[in-house]
């Protein structure tokens, strides 16, 4: 056995450890806790009594699921944008070299520096003088500023530590630009895609500021909770959502951190 | 004989830079032809035209016959062992030997078998499971080799591909390759910059400085006739010597090329030759090298082992065969 006495953390370290990680996700728990309450108007602590009612409801309240769908069209179309052109930027960017590319970096990676209050002003005040009427795309022209930079990122990076040569070889060897594409661009930043991509999503799914204001009457699910949390109604329903959101959004971040990690070790490996 | 690759008038200008300038070049088939040059002298950028990664900015380029121009490099019958080998990290060595076969959409067990043959060829037999990754610098240049001959190209293409490896790996590669060479028949195009390399391996050499050839010849040629004092001093780092020194000595005039290894070190003061002075001695292993001052002339000799060394400040007389003093034409 190693767990021998002088491995063990010391106990005020441990206390303090396990102080943080409370403080961390007690409250999540806290809505965890709160979608089982019989009681619907506030939330009482400690709660009269548990149900499961709460899920039947949200499951018939159609709302909820306008909402849901709303938020994961957005989400999808605007990581789709984003791949495109974020892949595309990275591309130039890394393997050219032409006037004003710094600059061009610079431009991309701004709107997530940005507030996002900043970025949601610019956008409405463009839309109304452009007299463009607020709909899902003028949302997914929101989110996918920030959702390419989130992909710039991630191909970027992983465009720099791949070799130019290896492009030239696939030519060489007779692959067509299609081919090399295929073959061999795709396969050595899919995993930097994969994760930008999923990243890209979430940040999406989960945007409350810039969406307030290039929404026009529709909700996305953030926008949705927070209508709800004001009207003292069917509260847990709220909760219900969120664990579902938290518990559906917790597997694809395990599988991107699992992803990036081993593609480090790809791409390190030919080097 | 069929010409393998041709330039007439080749550039390929950068904005003021003139990476390639006005090259006319024949390489014929079946040969083992070299470009030396210092980095910058425009070698690399000639393989690339050929390979098509470059386009000319003038002039014409015959590949087999057929014009090169416009056309992309996985429509040339060409290809090229990279000088950091381009291995696809995410693919295993067969897969890597294989590609060009796939991409033609030959067969899984036909380009496999292909594939197999081709490492047996390079001496790799039974690699083919492994990564690049899990190869050392020697392997990955023999699958780099093999990937580049599987399509059987007309002319191989090798971009320094032993700059990476020690030594002692070097040279036996060396030797591999030019049995290869021998074996297959295709047409080796090799650049580098070790003037050694070229010289023991090449059937002619192309010497590049400064975007031009500055001349193109068999080793022996290159290194007994050196055409100017760029060649002479590039390869093999000749005494080049100035019209004055060559006159007195030779009768004739214009710039001379006297080999290190041609000079003969005379204690004897008093005799005919040339006085010096042995400004210093450096130990080569089977040589040394001696630096000498002849009147404000450095001179460089290169005596064999067992010869009697002088001793620094030591004054001497150096002598050496009329023939070895190569006179070049020209400004030089």
């Amino acid at each position: 056995m190693r767990a021998d006495r002088n491995e063990r953390a010391p106990l005020p370290l441990t206390i303090a450890a396990a102080a943080g990680l409370l403080f961390l996700h007690l409250p999540i728990l806290l809505i965890f806790v709160y979608a089982f309450t019989t009681e619907d108007k506030s939330y009482a602590w400690p709660p009269p009594g548990f149900t499961t009612k709460w899920f039947a409801v949200t499951w018939n309240r159609p709302d909820v699921w306008e909402a849901l769908t709303l938020s994961v069209k957005v989400a999808s179309i605007s990581t789709a944008v984003a791949l495109v052109l974020g892949t595309l930027c990275a591309a130039a960017v890394s393997r050219t070299k032409f006037f004003g590319r710094e600059t061009i970096s610079l431009l991309v990676i701004l709107p997530i520096a940005l507030p996002g209050i900043i970025t949601g002003i610019a956008l409405r005040s463009a839309f109304s003088l452009a007299e463009i009427p607020f709909s899902t795309w003028t949302i997914v022209l929101g989110h996918a500023t920030f959702c390419v930079v989130v992909v710039y990122n991630n191909a970027v990076a992983r465009f720099r530590r791949t070799s130019a040569s290896l492009i030239e070889a696939s030519m060489d060897l007779g692959a067509d630009g299609f081919q090399t594409f295929r073959y061999v661009i795709l396969p050595n930043i899919g995993t930097a895609l994969l994760a930008g991509g999923m990243l890209a999503f979430a940040l999406s799914f989960d945007e409350v500021i810039v969406t307030t204001f290039t929404a026009g009457q529709q909700a996305t699910l953030p926008i949705w909770m927070l209508e709800e949390l004001v009207r003292p109604r069917q509260r847990p329903v709220t909760n219900v959502v969120a664990m579902v959101v938290v518990i559906v959004t917790f597997l694809p971040i395990l599988a991107a951190f699992y992803l990036t990690r081993d593609g480090d070790q790809i791409a390190g490996a030919g080097k | 004989m069929t010409t393998a690759v041709s330039f007439s008038q080749v550039s390929r200008h950068y904005g003021a830079v003139k990476a390639v300038d006005r090259v006319d070049l024949d390489v014929r088939e079946g040969e083992f032809f070299a470009m030396l040059g210092p980095s910058g002298s425009g070698k690399t950028t000639s393989l690339r035209l050929i390979a098509g990664f470059e386009q000319p900015t003038a002039g014409h380029i015959e590949i087999f016959g057929e014009t090169a121009e416009g056309v992309p490099p996985y429509r040339r019958n060409v290809n090229t062992v990279f000088q950091d080998y381009a291995l696809f990290p995410h693919l295993n060595v067969v897969d890597n030997v294989a590609y060009g076969l796939m991409v033609r959409g030959v067969a899984k067990a036909e380009r496999r078998r292909a594939a197999e043959e081709v490492l047996a060829m390079v001496k790799l037999p039974g690699y083919g499971d492994r990564r690049p990754g899990q190869l050392s610098g020697g392997q990955r240049q023999r699958v780099a080799l093999a990937r580049a001959l599987v399509n059987r190209p007309k002319v191989l293409l090798l971009d320094e591909p032993l700059g990476a490896l020690d030594l002692k790996l070097r040279e036996q590669m060396q030797e591999e390759l030019k049995a290869l060479q021998r074996q297959l028949g295709i047409t080796f195009v090799f650049v580098t910059h070790d003037q050694g390399e070229a010289l023991s391996m090449a059937d002619r050499v192309a010497v590049f400085s400064e975007g031009r050839i500055t001349q193109v010849g068999t080793p022996q040629e290159i290194y007994q006739r050196p055409a100017s004092r760029f060649v002479a001093d590039f390869v093999g780092s000749s005494n080049v010597l100035p019209p004055d020194f060559v006159q007195r000595y030779c009768g004739q005039r214009g710039w001379g090329s006297l080999r290190p290894e041609s000079i003969r070190i005379q204690a004897d003061a008093s005799g005919d030759g040339v006085p010096a002075r042995v400004l210093s001695k450096s130990y080569l292993g089977a040589a040394t090298r001696v630096v000498l001052d002849a009147d404000g002339l450095r001179i460089n000799a290169i005596l064999p082992a067992g010869a009697r060394l002088p001793d620094d400040g030591e004054a001497v007389v150096l002598t050496f065969n009329r023939e070895t003093l190569h006179v070049m034409g020209g400004e030089g």
